[in-house]
């Protein structure tokens, strides 16, 4: 088996931007995709997708984007053109149409075995991604049949949607783009909303992004962080790109005709049974929203910033009176549900135990507890912004400098191994 | 917020729940519990109930003292009134859960409190237990639950204690989203 220092697994914007960092400490790697470079942009995206952060957002390691359209949204296409130029710029050493089906220790380092082929390693940098498979809840197995569910990684647009009304289960930026857009089309849509983030898309004037990064929000550490696991399961903000300049919450959304239910408990002989908790929830989000712009007044007071429109608050979430708690999903009401109930990485060609008894990811800001295997791109990995492909760009160089500084002790201890490093 | 250096007591132990939560991480098992309530006919409508003894934190555990309840209809059901109905026991377990989750994160957040009365009412369409209208739901048709809060803490301090007092409560989990019972008999 051929000897490598670094495999990085996934050519998507975190496995090309540790590929550029690894390159310019000349640490000899090779990157492996199962498809082709940003294979989840092209093949998992729904038509009308843009990114909910703003162009001028996509900064990589020696990237930054120089378009004509700064404040605009990139198309899934676009993103994807972005991460295949950004590869080709340095011929990153991208082996695509290659699986990998096993990581597994071997002697200091470990054997990554492929469809394709094998490598010893020194190190392996997981960039697998932490989207790869929708998360369905298991009451999807009591929907009766007649109605077909889709998830948003199936999702295209409203064409492949059957005639008829849509339970969308889920309000965060999956399920209201998708929901948004049903509506814009037409269909009667009901959704399902539990805990979500609500935010404007514009504030006194500019991107709320811009505040969010502008004001440190993005650059949160994870180590300071009182509740990590928590902030690791913050759902994504309620944003769209695709509408220009508009707020995509939950009263644009009802303003549209979208009909509000609770989180979707249970389904019971065909009846959908929804939480009573959707006022606390609305006014969990409304109280969050609150206090992200009281930080973001705070931050742009303190800064003398000449901001010239005034501080902003926004109506709370209309929630239906009574909202209701049941529905019958065998009248012929609801003829599709989307489960936009989120995602969740799949690492089970990853041989190596990164899970916690919960499922959850163990990691010190990437690092894991096995010597020389990173990861990357997972929420809140080692900031805020690490959900973001601008997150990728401060996540890969602390990384890398850790992986260096992991090789250099690798190599102290068999020093035949330096032979891979130029 | 509490302003002065006085430390904060609202009589939560909030260490010792960290800890607990802190031990899940290394022994999941211990956080499985069993709550238990043993319910004896007296007569009419009239029960008393008692509890003991729950299993928590991987074995049996014991109440101080044996609780004892009584049950009953009032004289307007033509009962005898000898405790509270079954659904006043339910609102008596919501306002007690939402109050302890309030003081706990309280405590949590700093803020002092100095007094807190949720009241808590419920509407019912007797229609439904009496079997007079299949339309209607035998339990509560709304709930409503308001706090009066004296403490030193903004407006939207308290509706953000009280929402995630909500958000981490275990009746209001209870009441607001479906709970499988099994029932048997001999």
């Amino acid at each position: 088996m051929p000897h490598v220092c670094v495999v990085v697994v996934g050519a998507g914007h975190c496995g090309l931007a540790m590929s550029r960092c690894l390159a310019e400490r000349s640490i000899d790697h090779v990157v492996l995709e199962r498809g082709e470079v940003a294979n989840s942009w092209r093949t998992e995206r729904w038509d009308s997708l843009r990114l909910l952060t703003p162009n001028w957002l996509t900064r990589l390691p020696g990237y930054a984007y120089g378009g004509a359209d700064p404040d605009g949204y990139m198309s899934a296409d676009e993103v994807a053109d972005v991460i295949e130029a950004y590869g080709a710029d340095t011929a990153a050493p991208v082996r695509t149409g290659t699986t990998v089906t096993s990581v597994r220790p071997a002697g200091r380092g470990y054997a990554v075995e492929t469809d394709d082929g094998g490598w010893t390693a020194d190190a392996v940098v997981v960039a697998s991604g932490a989207c790869n498979v929708a998360s369905v809840p298991a009451v999807r197995e009591a929907v009766p049949p007649g109605i077909t569910s889709l998830t948003p990684a199936e999702y295209r647009n409203p064409d492949q949607v059957p005639e008829g009304g849509v339970l969308v289960v889920g309000a965060s930026a999956s399920g209201v783009q998708i929901a948004d857009e049903l509506i814009r089309d037409g269909r009667p849509v009901t959704i399902a909303v539990g805990e979500h983030v609500r935010v404007p898309r514009r504030y006194r004037g500019a991107d709320i992004l811009w505040w969010m990064e502008a004001a440190g929000v993005l650059d949160e550490r994870y180590d300071q962080m009182d509740d990590l696991v928590r902030a690791r399961s913050i759902p994504s903000m309620q944003l769209a790109g695709s509408l220009g300049g508009e707020t995509l919450d939950l009263n644009a959304l009802s303003g549209r005709g979208a009909r509000l239910v609770g989180r979707l408990s249970a389904i019971r002989d065909g009846r959908a049974l929804f939480s009573g908790s959707l006022p606390n929830v609305c006014a969990l989000a409304d109280l969050k929203l609150a206090r992200l712009l009281d930080t973001l007044d705070a931050w742009a007071a303190r800064s003398e910033l000449d901001v010239p429109e005034p501080p902003e608050r926004f109506p709370p979430t209309a929630v239906p009176s009574p909202p209701p708690l049941d529905l019958d999903l065998r009248r012929g009401e609801i003829r599709t549900i989307v489960w936009a109930t989120g995602y969740r990485p799949d690492l089970s060609w990853l041989g190596l135990p990164v899970v916690n008894a919960r499922g959850r990811l163990i990691h010190e800001g990437g690092v894991t507890r096995f010597p020389g295997i990173y990861l990357m791109g997972m929420p809140f990995l080692r900031r805020r912004k690490s959900t973001l492909i601008d997150g990728a760009r401060a996540d890969s160089q602390e990384l890398a400098a850790h992986l260096a500084t992991h090789l250099d002790s690798v190599a102290r201890e068999a020093p035949h191994h330096a032979a891979g490093r130029g | 917020m509490s302003t002065t250096d006085i430390p904060v007591d609202n009589g939560v132990n909030v260490e010792a729940l960290l800890g607990v939560r802190e031990a899940l991480g290394d022994t999941p098992d211990i956080a499985q519990f069993q709550w238990r309530a043993t319910t004896e006919w007296v007569r009419g409508t009239h029960s008393q109930s008692s509890v003991e003894t729950f299993y928590g934190f991987g074995e049996e555990q014991q109440h101080k003292t044996t609780f004892r309840y009584d049950a009953d209809h009032p004289l307007a059901f033509a009962a005898e009134d000898n405790g509270v109905t079954p659904v006043e026991y339910v609102l008596v377990a919501l306002g007690s859960c939402l109050t302890a989750g309030a003081a706990s994160i309280a405590q949590q957040r700093n803020i002092q409190l100095r007094s807190v009365t949720a009241t808590v009412e419920a509407a019912m369409d007797l229609h439904g237990i009496l079997g007079a209208d299949p339309d209607v739901r035998n339990g509560f048709s709304s709930i409503k639950v308001s706090f009066q809060i004296d403490a030193d803490a903004s407006q939207a301090d308290l509706e953000a204690l009280i929402a995630q007092s909500q958000k981490r409560s275990a009746v209001y989990d209870v009441l607001t989203n479906p709970t499988n019972i099994s029932v048997t008999v001999n």
